[in-house]
């Protein structure tokens, strides 16, 4: 099993992420890439950028237990995060989840589990730019409930939203 | 007991600092009751605090619910409601 964190402000290359976990190998079956993007409006108001704030060394740590998680929920072969933080203009990526498996399910659940984890666990906060200012993005409801069909039995002092 | 208190995101802005070393009296036991004392603490702690229910908290890099104890944490982190992905 190949896991692979990592935050960085600049921009990623997608294809050369599935290729690290794929290439010179015949056992992968299936491959499953999400990739975030910043759209150019928010609530119908256009935006100039978005900047990601970030809490070094939790939000690595936290990643990394998430990816233990799904490691430990389906048979993986491979995972690869990456999250951009700083200043990122429409268009541009800001996530992206890699997984690996022989079969597309497992593949597809552990992508969307980390996705849904990241949305609500990771320690990450968007701040919008527009021409009137720049305005902290407000959690949604929607991610919570997302992330909550994954809920497992609570486990140490971990708090489980 | 003396640690390091982080802020994020508007939470940061409101008190107008990323982090600081305090130390706390020993009538502080639980993440809660850190969030009141430090909204006692001034106008801009009682202005990020003021809501304290959608604060969240991390101990050394662990999420944390306000009945979690403090003591010998190394490091808490106060911030809002995450965004990331």
């Amino acid at each position: 099993m190949k896991a692979t964190v990592r935050l960085q402000r600049e921009p990623f290359d997608a294809a050369a992420e599935v290729a690290k976990l794929t290439r010179g190998r015949t056992d992968v079956g299936a491959v499953v890439t999400f990739t975030g993007i910043c759209r150019g409006s928010e609530h119908d108001e256009p935006i100039a950028a978005l900047t990601l704030e970030h809490y070094p060394g939790m939000a690595e740590a936290e990643i990394e237990r998430h990816v233990a998680e799904a490691v430990g929920r389906w048979p993986l072969l491979g995972v690869t995060v990456v999250h951009r933080h700083g200043r990122i203009v429409p268009g541009e990526d800001i996530v992206l989840v890699v997984t690996t498996s022989t079969h597309r399910d497992a593949a597809f659940a552990a992508a969307e589990f980390l996705m849904d984890y990241l949305k609500t666990r990771a320690p990450f906060w968007k701040q919008v730019e527009t021409t009137s200012g720049k305005t902290w993005v407000d959690a949604k409801t929607a991610d919570d409930d997302a992330a909550a069909r994954w809920k497992a039995p609570r486990r140490g002092r971990e708090a489980v939203e | 007991m003396s640690m390091k208190l982080r802020y994020f995101a508007w939470v940061r802005e409101r008190i107008g600092k990323p982090e600081e070393l305090i130390e706390t009296p020993s009538s502080v036991g639980t993440v809660g009751e850190l969030m009141a004392w430090l909204a006692s603490r001034g106008e801009e702690y009682a202005h990020a605090f003021e809501n304290p229910n959608v604060i969240r908290a991390a101990i050394d890099h662990h999420h944390v619910r306000p009945d979690a104890a403090i003591k010998g944490a190394g490091e808490i982190a106060f911030f809002p409601p995450m965004t990331g992905g």
